[in-house]
This record gives structure tokens, sequence and C-alpha cells, in this order.
């Protein structure tokens, strides 16, 4: 295999390191990429809907870096790269909706931190991908906009809340994404995509720009084909904001240096309480593969309990909608989405009628987000939730002192078909058992493709301790190399 | 027993930018709407960023206030409506998980009474609504969000007045306090806003909002009182409510029943991690903190035998106090403040004549010594003062151009004092028979010589003149 190859087939598959490299070879330019990345999303996109909107220059931004390149200038690390964002992060001079009605016309006047990165190092932004409605759901079946599809099956959900994003990375509509990751929202469409998905360390890269649902446990996140994009995404996106308090200073950290170092010697925890009860028996087949496969590669493992699990969906859901309900607050129909006369309401009648403009996800948690926290119920669900989150953290603490990381299914259940779940939202909260512990502790995790099973994806997921993000990257690389999956039907 | 206690709003208008973004400040100059950005008016994705200066000068209140300050301090989140909001929430401080506040438990005296302090937080001023319109029904509300994010300091008293004149030596007392450590300029417009609590034997506690000065709240007290007394004269309970000061009518008026108080459902705000205040912080602090108004007082009367009125008048304005410190040494240190709180105070009794003042210390400094060294009289000095309050001219500019150098030549004094002997007949004989009747005559020399003439001078030679001693 070589560079050299004839680029009349051009291969939208490639991955982030190799487009970057055939750009370097002159065996491509970035016109070629992004004309035929266009053409493709004008071909699958009616079927997926993963994109809310098209960037319409991406075209002539493309030639403008191909002249650079060819005039030697300084050129950014992705040269042209398309790369689409999640439509609850901020891009200067574009909608930015979070696939709501409320937002529906909110043209964001600054770029989020990450976009900025990413726009400095020549990325195109090639356009904003669908999710559920402020990224509340896991499915897209919320999005004020329709639901994407799932590539490996449009019957199915592709996941969410991150669904278009994962969607349109699968079905090689951009060559990479990004998403946001309150509660799996990253990982767990990247397992139902089958592509890969990290929610990194709390802090490790700014929110400044990203729309606040659950600011407290939510992080931006890459969703790209292979690991070492993650990776190299990681290494532009990653560090300390001054626009953000909460980001830490990761000392300028290579995430691609060393990443095939493996994973001998290393303990893996088996998360009990994620790997038995509830598991599909395709998730848990898999599962086991994968121990076996890292076990190949040197890696010991040992089972551990960690039984605040059992509360954390329900803190989860207490945490995040006290916090939905005041960062949400602002968008009351004075400020946002205007669209009716006010005249003939008074205050409390016409806000509630102008709350008519959130779907029924957003309005549910925005009842519950104005229940939990108040003054005589707080006692009872968000201080206990609060506790449970603590105890969770305390726990995983203690058993990331006996091991290096954890394992455990991204989800416990294959895709399922569109409307399935949604008129259930208990059920639809147990597909985020596996997940939300990564965000109520804090912790970096990491969801890898490791199966197709009957023609739907299943991942793995690890989890490592904070700051470590590099060393689950390590591991999920190993466990990359360990499968060959087919190509994406679509 | 009466209960009166008090909730202070204190801006920080001496900061450079707001409590969360790099907005300025002083919003005041603005035109509506264009001292904002993503931050202050809560545009969708942006996020607070805390101004640790804010949490300095805070700090520097709590300890002149003598409160407990803990070791970290954490920001809440205060959920409700209005359109001056533009987050519907506001971040500010509370005590959910014991004292995170930047203050609690202090005490200040006055007057022999202790006043104690049982809160102090920081917190973002919300913007500000407009009414535009003449007649109520046509009234527009316009929102100016130029002051949103500003930094606000609030301070909690117990209810430990027991009457409204008490309320106003206080409030009296912090204003100079906060203007000598530096933190805020009472002079501007809504830096300093205060509400009261008012409860009278036998009722139950009334909050009284939307006061729009001291000098209103101390009358809103007095009306609440009355109000409360009366009720209570004629048997009617007394129910905990909130009232709103009505500056037209100058009444209390109901706003709402506690029972229907708003639930703000405060939480903590995780986008500003908790600050860590380490004995380093209130170190470096306590050097920077500027010396407190008793202390100057103390050392003024201790150091330099300036009477206790005068350095109690020096010490708690700040303006005076800082123009003392710079002009004066051990020598001149009595004369130049009796400068300053006799002709000056009434050159620059406001602050926009503060403002356009072009006087320094030096001609502080310059003018004192000028008058100690006798080259020029104690008259001639006020009018020269003026001058370089108007003008900022030099002393020595204004003495050439305006004649004011003191005439202490014997023979010139002398050629004076004789024409004045010469007009005046009835008096110099007066004066023999009566010698303590001379400064009539000084007068007369003063007047002739337009206020030059040395007076000492003057009356040693008239003495020796006219034989009296």
């Amino acid at each position: 295999m070589s560079g050299h190859q004839s680029w009349f087939d051009l291969n939208l598959g490639i991955s982030a390191l190799k487009y970057i490299g055939e750009i370097k070879n002159g065996n491509l330019t970035a016109e070629e990429f992004i004309s035929k990345t266009i053409e493709r999303i004008q071909k699958v996109d009616s079927k997926l809907h993963a994109y809310l909107s098209i960037n319409e220059q991406a075209v002539e931004q493309a030639k403008s870096i191909d002249k650079k390149i060819k005039a030697k200038e300084n050129v950014g690390a992705c040269m042209g790269m398309p790369i689409s964002i999640k439509d609850n992060i901020c891009v200067k001079g574009t909608k930015t909706t979070c696939a709501s009605k409320m937002l529906e016309d909110f043209i964001a006047p600054y770029d989020a931190t990450v976009v900025s990165k990413l726009k400095a190092e020549d990325t195109i932004i090639i356009g904003k991908t669908n999710l559920d409605e402020f990224a509340m759901g896991f499915t897209t079946e919320f999005s004020a906009y329709g639901p994407s599809k799932n590539p490996w099956n449009t019957e199915y959900v592709p996941g969410g809340s991150s669904g278009g994003s994962a969607a349109a990375v699968s079905a090689l509509e951009c060559i990479a994404s990004l998403g946001s990751d309150t509660g799996g929202s990253v990982r767990n469409p990247a397992s139902f995509c089958s592509v890969v998905g990290l929610k990194p360390t709390y802090g490790l890269i700014s929110r400044y720009g990203l729309i606040s649902y659950s600011n407290s446990i939510e992080q931006i996140g890459p969703i790209t084909r292979t690991v070492e994009d993650t990776a190299f995404l990681l290494n532009i996106i990653a560090g300390m904001d001054p626009h953000d308090n909460t980001t830490i200073d990761n000392q300028n950290e290579n995430y691609l240096n060393d990443i095939d170092s493996g994973v001998e010697g290393k303990k893996i925890g088996i998360i009990k309480e994620m790997t038995h009860e509830g598991v599909d028996k395709q998730v848990s087949a898999a599962t086991n593969k994968a121990i076996s496969n890292f076990e190949g590669l040197g890696a010991t493992f040992e089972e551990i309990s960690l039984d605040m699990v059992a509360y954390s969906v329900a803190a989860y859901y207490i945490i995040t909608a006290t916090e939905a309900g005041s960062n949400l607050a602002r968008y009351d129909n004075l400020r946002y989405g205007y669209d009716f006369d006010s005249e003939g309401y008074e205050f409390n009648s016409y806000l509630s009628k102008a709350r008519k403009n959130f779907g029924p996800e957003v309005t549910r948690r925005m009842i519950l987000g104005g229940f939990v926290p108040s003054a005589g119920h707080a006692g009872k669900y968000f201080l206990k939730a609060m506790k449970v989150k603590s105890k969770l953290t305390a726990q995983v603490n203690e058993a990331l002192k006996k091991v290096d990381m954890l394992i455990a299914p991204t989800v416990p259940i294959l895709p399922f078909r569109f409307g399935e779940k949604i008129d259930d939202p208990v059920a639809l909260f147990l597909v985020d058992i596996n997940t939300v512990t990564a965000n109520l502790t804090e912790k970096p995790a990491i969801s890898i493709q490791f199966e197709i099973s009957g023609g739907l994806p299943i991942g793995i997921q690890l989890l490592g301790k904070s700051m470590q993000d590099k060393m689950l990257l390590q591991a999920a690389y190993a466990l990359q190399n360990t499968v060959k999956l087919p190509e994406v039907p679509i | 027993m009466t209960k009166i206690g008090l909730e202070i709003h204190c801006q920080l208008t001496n900061l450079q930018s707001k409590l969360f973004c790099s907005c300025k400040a002083n919003y005041r100059e603005f035109s509506p709407n264009t001292n904002i950005c993503p931050i202050c008016v809560g545009l969708p994705g942006s996020l607070p960023m805390l101004n640790q200066k804010a949490v300095e000068k805070a700090t520097m209140i709590s300890m002149a206030l003598n409160c407990k300050t803990p070791e970290k301090i954490a920001f809440f989140r205060k959920n409700y409506f209005y359109p001056d909001l533009p987050k519907n929430f506001q971040i500010t401080q509370f005590d959910a998980y014991g004292p995170t506040s930047i203050g609690h438990d202090g005490k200040i005296t006055i007057e022999g009474k202790e006043i104690r302090i049982r809160r102090i937080q920081i917190e973002e001023d919300p913007g500000r609504l407009i009414y535009e319109g003449t007649s109520e029904k046509t009234q527009i509300p316009l929102v100016d969000y130029n002051r949103a994010g500003t930094p606000l300091v609030e301070i909690v008293t117990e209810p430990d007045f027991d009457n409204p004149k008490q309320v106003r030596v206080f409030l009296n007392i912090l204003v100079d306090l906060l203007e000598n450590l530096g933190v805020s300029d009472p002079t501007l417009e809504g830096a300093l806003r205060a509400d009261g609590n008012v409860s009278v034997e036998g009722g139950n506690k009334i909050e009284i909002k939307n006061v729009a000065s001291f000098h209103d709240l101390e009358k809103a007290i007095h009306f609440e009182i009355t109000r409360q007394q009366s009720l209570v004269e004629r048997n009617i309970p007394i129910i905990s409510e909130t009232r709103q000061w009505d500056d037209r009518r100058k009444i209390t008026i109901s706003a709402r029943k506690k029972e229907e108080e708003q639930d703000y459902r405060y939480f903590l705000e995780g986008d500003i991690p908790w600050v860590k205040l380490n004995s380093d912080h209130f170190k470096k602090l306590r050097e920077k903190m500027p010396e407190s108004i008793a202390s100057k007082r103390e050392r003024y009367v201790e150091k330099y035998g300036i009477t206790n009125q005068v350095a109690d008048v020096l010490s708690s304005d700040k303006y005076y106090a800082d123009l003392f410190e710079q002009s004066h040494d051990e020598k001149n240190a009595k004369e130049i403040a009796n400068i300053i709180t006799t002709d000056l105070m009434g050159f620059v009794d406001t602050r926009e004549k503060r403002e356009t003042s072009k006087l320094t210390h030096q001609h502080l400094t310059e003018l004192v010594n000028s008058i100690m060294d006798n080259k020029i009289t104690r008259n001639s000095a006020k009018t020269a003062l003026q001058e370089m309050v108007s003008t900022g001219k030099s002393l020595i500019e204004i003495i050439s151009e305006q004649d004011l150098d003191n005439v202490s030549d014997e023979s010139t004094i002398s050629s004076i004092i004789n024409e004045v002997l010469n007009e005046e007949a009835n008096a110099v004989q007066e004066v023999k028979e009566k010698p303590e009747t001379v400064n009539f005559l000084v007068g007369k020399v003063m007047k002739k010589s337009k206020g030059k003439a040395d007076p000492s001078m003057t009356l040693n030679i008239l003495k020796k003149k006219l034989g009296i001693t």
C-alpha cells in the first residue's frame, strides 16, 4: 500500500492522519476532498439527516488553503480537513440552533474556543450536525428538525445526543466531528454508529461556546473513525482556556506520541454492575471478546463492584434537570425565539406560552428542574443526588487505585428502531446506565467500535483516571488493532 | 422593641472590569447596550470568568468590617425571572454548605452600640429597566444591559438598630469606610443602595425594597415604624411581607406576602470553581489595605495636636485625608489641617467641584509654608487658594498677578500707618484711652494695604507710635 495510488477513485474513508499525509505528498488537494465530501453529503444526507446546515463557503475555503500550500506559506496542521460540529457549539456567523425551535434563528456572534482552535489549524467546518434538542436524549428523536438515521441501518436510531456527528463521521460525510457528552452523548452514538468517541476528563477541553445543558458534568469530545484521529484532535483542542475557569492545564500533552505503547502489564477492572444485568447477549459476548483480546496483549483483569452505579442514573437526571432548569431559563421568548405578541398576556401566562417552543423532552426536564432543587424538595432529591455523585466518585477513585482503567460495554443494548423507546422515558434513561458514571465522576471515557452483530454496531468503553486520557487512548488503540470491521453499508 | 436590619449593596466602582467579563465596571458613560459582550448578556455558550480583583476588594471590605473569612469561597446561582437579568439567574454567594461567602460574623461599633454584620457576599448587578412613554398605559419598558455584571458586594446586618438615627449614623460611617478603602465611589449614582427590614414589639418582620437613596431609607424606616406601631395599638396583626417604598407618596406599599416568596432554587455555580483564599491572600491584602479612618483620626490628634473636631472631618473624608497626607510635614501639619477644614472646604464641597478642581498637594504645601514664613497673609492665602482651585496656577504666579505678597517692609507699613493715624483722629484718641480697641486701627491699615500688610508687624509699629503696650 502506498500513497501513490491513483486518486481517480478518491477515498473519503481515510483517516485524518492519512488525509494530511496525502495533502503533504501532493496526492490530494483540499478542494478535491471538500468537493467530493459535499457530493457525498448531497447523496446520502437526504437519507441520514446528519446535518442541520452546511457551510456554503467550504469549497472557496479549500481553494484558499490549497493556494497557501502551493505557495509554501504557513498552513495549519489540519490542511483543509472537513470537520463537522454539533449544533450546540457556536461557530461565528452561523446558525447554532441546538436542534430547538427556541434558537431557530440564533446566529452565534462568536466562535467557541474549540472552533477557533480548529480554524487556526486550517480545518474546514463543513457543517453543523443534528442532535436531540439541547442535547437531551439518546436517539436524536428529540431534534425539533427530525431525527438522524443510523448509517448501518436507517431504520435504527444513530444514538444521541450527538447522533448527527456520529452518523456523519460513520457515513464518510466528514473526517471527524465534535460532539458534547453530558451523560454519554458522544460515546453512545459513537457506539451505535461504529466510530470512536471520547468524553475527556472534565476540564480538559474548554466549554466556552458550548451551549450549556448541564455545565458541571459535560464536556466537548471528538468523534472520529480511528483512535489516532481522536488523539490528533485532542492535541489541537485540549488545554487551559482563559475563557473557561474550569479548564485544567494539561502541560501541552501530546496524545499521539507513543499511542502504540500497548497494554502489556496494565490492570483493567471489569465493572460488575455494567456487564451482567440488563445487558444484551450479543453485547455481553462482544465485551468478553474484547477482554480476551486485551488479555492476548498482556493486560490482566479483575471484576470490580461499584454499587453506587445503581443510583447513578437517578442522580444524573436530578443533577442535569436542576442545571438545565437554570441554564435554559434564559430562553423565555423575551430574548430568544420571540414569535408572538405579548399583548393580552400577563407575565406568567406569557412565559408558559413562550415555553411551548420547547419540545417534550426539554419540557419534561425543565419541569423536573423546577421541582427537584426547590426549597421543599431539595433535601429529598437534589442534595441526595449530590451525595450519590460524591460517593460514586469515591468508589471509582478507590477502584482506580487498584487498576489502571475500567471496562464495560458503552451501551448495554444493541441499537434499536425508531419509536421503540421514545414514549417510555424511563426505558430510555436506562440506555445511559453505562455512560453517566464517567460524567458524574469527571473521569475520561472512550468508546471504540468493536463488532458488527447482525448488522448492528457494538462499542466497548474504557474509563480511566482523571487526566490520564492518554493512557485510555493507548489502550483503545491497542484494542482497535485487534479487530477488522466491515465498511459502512450506506 | 423596634428592630431594624439592613442589606446594603455596594458597587465596586473602582474596578476596571465587570465581575465576569472584560466590559467596563464603570458603565455610566456608555449609551444604552454598548458596554456589553456575550458573557454579560448571557449569550448561549458564554461562560463567566471571575474577576480576581473583585474578590480582593470584597475581602478588604470583609476585613474592614471585622468579619470572619472562610478558607475557600463558592458561588451559587439564584434563579428567578426578571427582564433585567439576562440569564434569568444571578451569580451570587450563599451559605448552603457552611460559610462560603466572602465574610460572615463581623461587627462595627457606632456611638457605643455594636452592629453585627451577618454576611458579606459578592454578586453581579443586573441590568437596568428604563420606562419610556408619557402615561402609565403607553409606557414601554426598555432594558439597558450596560450595568449587567457590575461587581457588587452585599452587606447584610443583623437587626441590631433601635431607631432610624442609628441607621443614618451607620450608613454615614459605612460610606466613609468604603470610600477610604478605595473600593467604591459613593457619590456615583446607584453605587450604594440599601434595603431595610423593620419589626416592632409583637409584630412580624417587614422588608422594605425599592429605596433609591440612604436619605429615603431613613424616611421609609420612620414610616414603617409608625405604621406598624399603629397596627399593634389597634390589635391588627402584622403579617410578614415585602413592601415597596413609594417615593412619590412617601409611604410603603405591600409588594408580596411572604408565603408567595420566590423559591430561588440556589445551587452551586459549576462554571466557577471554588476559590481558595490562603493566608498569603490575606497577608498581601492586609499590607495593601489603607489605614482605617479611626487610626488616622487618632494619629492626627496625637502626633500633630490637631483638634478632635478637625481630625474627625479630615480623616472621614478620603479626599481631604489624601490631600493632607500628601501635603503635610511635621511642622506645617496643623496649619494644613486648618486650611483644609476651613478655607478649602467651601471650594470643593461637591463631587463636581472636586473633579474640576486643579488644586494639587504641592499647592497646599507651598501656600501653608508661605503663610508660616509670613510671605503671605491668611487673608491673601484664601484668595490664592480659590485661584489655585480654579486655575491651577502656582502661588508665585498668583502673587505676582494679584499683587498678594505680604508687605513686611517697616517703612512702607510705617507710612501707611501714618496716613491712617491722620485720617482716624477720633479712633486714635479712643485707643490711647482704651488700648484694647487698637484692632480697629490694625483693620484700617490692613484695608488700606489691601490685606497685604503683615498683621503682627503692623500691631507692633502702631503700639510704638501710640505709646501703648
